[in-house]
C-alpha cells in the first residue's frame, strides 16, 4: 500500500486557547477530489492554513506521500507539492496575467523545462492566453478565478487545495470552475475542495466531509447528492 | 517690495538657473535618487525602514580611505568598498533584520536606530571623530569644459553611475524571477510565500541589491566629501529618508523621484542661497518637506489616494 497523496491525521489547530479544529483526520488519493463542506467558521479554512503551514498545529500530522509537513515554512510545502488556491483569489493585482502564472514558477520541482512553461495551464484556460499581458487587476472575477487555479496548476503540484472557488461568481462560471476540477483530476491529482455549495461539492467530489464546530460529523459520497435532508440534518445537530 | 529684497530674489533665479548650478544639483539628485532606491527596496519587501543605511555607505567609505592611505590603486579601493559594504548587509539582513521579520514597524525601525549607532561608534572607537581621508578619486573633482561652461567630472560620472545602476536594477526587477519574486513579496508577502516565494531569498536579494546601491554611494559621495569620519553620510539619510517620505514610500518609483527631488532642490538651494544663508539649508529644505506633506500627505509622485484593493 502506498501512502495517500494527502494524509490528515488528529489534527487540532487552537487559536489563543480556542481549538478552532478537533482531531481532523482525512486522505486525499491521487486523482480523488475529496469535498470539506461545513458552516461559517466551522474550521475548513483553517485546516487548509494549517496543511499550508500558515497556522501552527497544536496536535496532530500533515504528510504528503508519507512524508510529514509538520514545521515547514509556508514555501516550503508549496514547493513540496501542495499548491493552495486561497479564499478571495489573493491575485497580484498590479502584476500581468504572465507574471501572476510565472509566480506559480517558483514552487515547481522539476524546472522549466524546454518551450513556454505556462502552456499546459493556458491550454487548460484559453482566456488566460488572449489576456496574457493584461493587469491581473482589470480581469472579471471569473476570470480571475481561473488565474488563480491556474497558477497554482503552473507549479505541477501533486495536491490542490481550494478554498471556496465559488464565491460570488456567476453560475456559468461556476460550471466552468467545477468542470475543470473535473479535468484536473483525470490527471491524477488530488484536490481538497473547501465550499459552500454543499449539493454540488457532494455531487462532484469522491467524498465530502461535513465539518462543524470544528469536528468531522459526517461523511457524504456522490450518491447522497440528492439527499438533502441528510445534509441539513447534519448541518443543524 | 523693497529693492533689496527683488534684486536678491534676482540674484538667487540667476545662479539657480546657470547650467553649472544645475548639473551639480542634478548628480546630488541622483545619488540620492540611488540611497531612496537602496532603502525603498528593503522597504517594499520588508516594511522595515533602514535608518542603518547611512552607516553601510559610511563603512564604504572608511574602505575607500583605508586602501587610499595602504596607497592601493583606485580600483583595489572601489573593491574593498564593494566587500566590505555588501558584507555589513549580509550580516546585518541576517542578525537583525531576519530574525525581527513581520515585527510591527516601530520596533523594526528601533532596532534599525540601534544597528546605525553601534556602527557609528564602533567607527569612532576604531577611527577616531577626524576619520580618514579617502584621496584616490580626488581628481574627478576636476572640471571639464562643456560647450564653454566648466562641469566637475563626477557630476558627470554621478549621473552616468545612478542611470547605470537604475537601469540594470529594472532589468532585475522586471526581467529575472528573483525581480519577479521581489515585487511579488512587496506587494503581497504573505500570498507570496504562499505560492512557493522562498522569504529569505527575496529579503537576501532585497538587502544585497540595497547593499550595492550603498557602495556606488560611498565611492560617489566620498570624491565630493573626502573626509570620511563616523558621521559620514548621516546628514545625507535623513535628507533622502524625507525626500522618499515626500515622493511616497509604498512604490519604489515614487519613493526614487522623492530621493531624487530633495537632492536636487538642495543642489539648487546651495549653490543659489548667498553664503551667509547656507547654513539655514536644512531649514529651508525641511520646510518645503512639511509644506509637501501638509498637501499631499500620500506623497507627492503617490498615486493618489491608495485605490488598489486585493481581491
Amino acid at each position: 500500500m502506498s501512502s495517500p497523496a494527502l494524509a490528515v491525521r488528529d489534527l487540532t489547530v487552537a487559536y489563543g486557547g480556542v481549538s478552532a479544529v478537533r482531531g481532523l483526520s482525512l486522505t486525499v488519493d491521487a486523482g480523488e477530489i475529496v469535498g470539506l463542506i461545513g458552516p461559517n467558521g466551522a474550521g475548513k479554512s483553517t485546516t487548509l492554513h494549517a496543511i499550508m503551514g500558515v497556522v501552527p498545529l497544536a496536535a496532530g500530522e500533515v504528510s504528503l506521500g508519507g512524508r510529514p509537513l509538520t514545521g515547514l515554512a509556508p514555501e516550503e510545502i508549496a514547493r513540496a507539492g501542495v499548491a493552495l488556491v486561497p479564499e478571495g483569489r489573493r491575485l497580484f493585482g498590479e502584476l500581468t496575467v504572465e507574471e501572476n502564472l510565472r509566480l506559480g514558477l517558483a514552487a515547481r520541482r522539476d524546472g522549466e523545462g524546454d518551450g513556454d512553461p505556462l502552456a499546459e495551464v493556458l491550454e487548460l484556460f484559453p482566456v488566460l492566453e488572449e489576456f496574457r499581458a493584461r493587469r491581473a487587476g482589470v480581469l472579471s472575477g471569473g476570470q480571475q478565478q481561473q488565474l488563480a487555479i491556474a497558477r497554482a496548476l503552473v507549479a505541477r503540484p501533486s495536491v490542490l487545495l481550494l478554498d471556496e472557488p465559488s464565491l460570488g461568481l456567476a453560475p456559468a462560471i461556476v460550471d466552468l470552475v467545477f468542470s475543470t476540477l473535473r479535468t484536473i483530476r483525470e490527471r491524477g491529482l488530488a484536490i481538497l475542495l473547501v465550499e459552500q455549495r454543499a449539493q454540488r461539492t457532494v455531487a462532484l467530489a469522491d467524498r465530502t466531509h461535513v465539518l462543524t464546530n470544528g469536528e468531522l460529523r459526517l461523511t457524504l459520497t456522490a450518491s447522497d447528492a440528492t439527499d438533502t435532508e441528510r445534509l441539513v440534518a447534519a448541518y443543524l445537530s | 517690495m523693497s529693492g533689496p529684497l527683488a534684486s536678491g530674489l534676482t540674484e538667487f533665479v540667476e545662479r539657480a538657473t546657470e547650467l553649472q548650478v544645475q548639473v551639480d544639483a542634478i548628480s546630488l539628485g541622483a545619488i540620492f535618487a540611488l540611497m531612496a532606491v537602496g532603502i525603498g527596496l528593503v522597504f517594499g519587501v520588508l516594511r522595515l525602514i533602514n535608518f542603518a543605511y547611512g552607516q553601510l555607505i559610511m563603512a564604504g567609505g572608511f574602505a575607500l580611505a583605508f586602501a587610499s592611505e595602504q596607497g592601493w590603486s583606485v580600483w583595489v579601493g572601489i573593491a574593498l568598498c564593494g566587500v566590505v559594504v555588501l558584507a555589513l548587509s549580509l550580516v546585518m539582513e541576517r542578525a537583525v533584520f531576519r530574525p525581527l521579520r513581520g515585527q510591527s514597524p516601530a520596533v523594526m525601525l528601533i532596532a534599525t536606530f540601534a544597528v546605525a549607532f553601534l556602527l557609528q561608534s564602533i567607527a569612532l572607537l576604531w577611527f577616531g571623530p577626524l576619520g580618514k581621508t579617502a584621496a584616490s578619486l580626488a581628481t574627478l573633482n576636476q572640471t571639464v569644459s562643456v560647450g564653454g561652461v566648466e562641469i566637475r567630472k563626477i557630476a558627470i560620472v554621478a549621473i552616468v553611475a545612478a542611470a547605470v545602476c537604475l537601469g540594470l536594477l529594472l532589468l532585475l526587477l522586471e526581467r529575472t524571477a528573483v525581480g519577479l519574486h521581489m515585487r511579488a513579496a512587496a506587494m503581497d508577502f504573505h500570498t507570496a510565500r504562499l505560492v512557493g516565494v522562498r522569504a529569505n531569498r527575496v529579503s537576501g536579494a532585497a538587502v544585497l541589491a540595497s547593499g550595492v546601491l550603498a557602495a556606488v554611494v560611498a565611492v560617489l559621495l566620498t570624491v565630493q566629501f573626502p573626509t570620511v569620519t563616523p558621521t559620514f553620510a548621516l546628514r545625507e539619510t535623513i535628507i533622502v529618508l524625507a525626500g522618499v517620505v515626500v515622493g511616497g514610500m509604498t512604490r519604489l518609483v515614487s519613493a526614487t523621484l522623492g530621493g531624487f527631488a530633495i537632492g536636487y532642490v538642495s543642489g539648487v538651494l546651495g549653490a543659489a542661497l548667498p553664503t551667509e544663508q547656507s547654513q539655514y539649508l536644512p531649514s529651508f529644505v525641511f520646510g518645503l518637506v512639511i509644506l509637501v506633506l501638509l498637501l499631499r500627505p500620500e506623497g507627492l509622485f503617490a498615486r493618489g489616494p491608495r485605490t488598489v484593493e486585493r481581491v
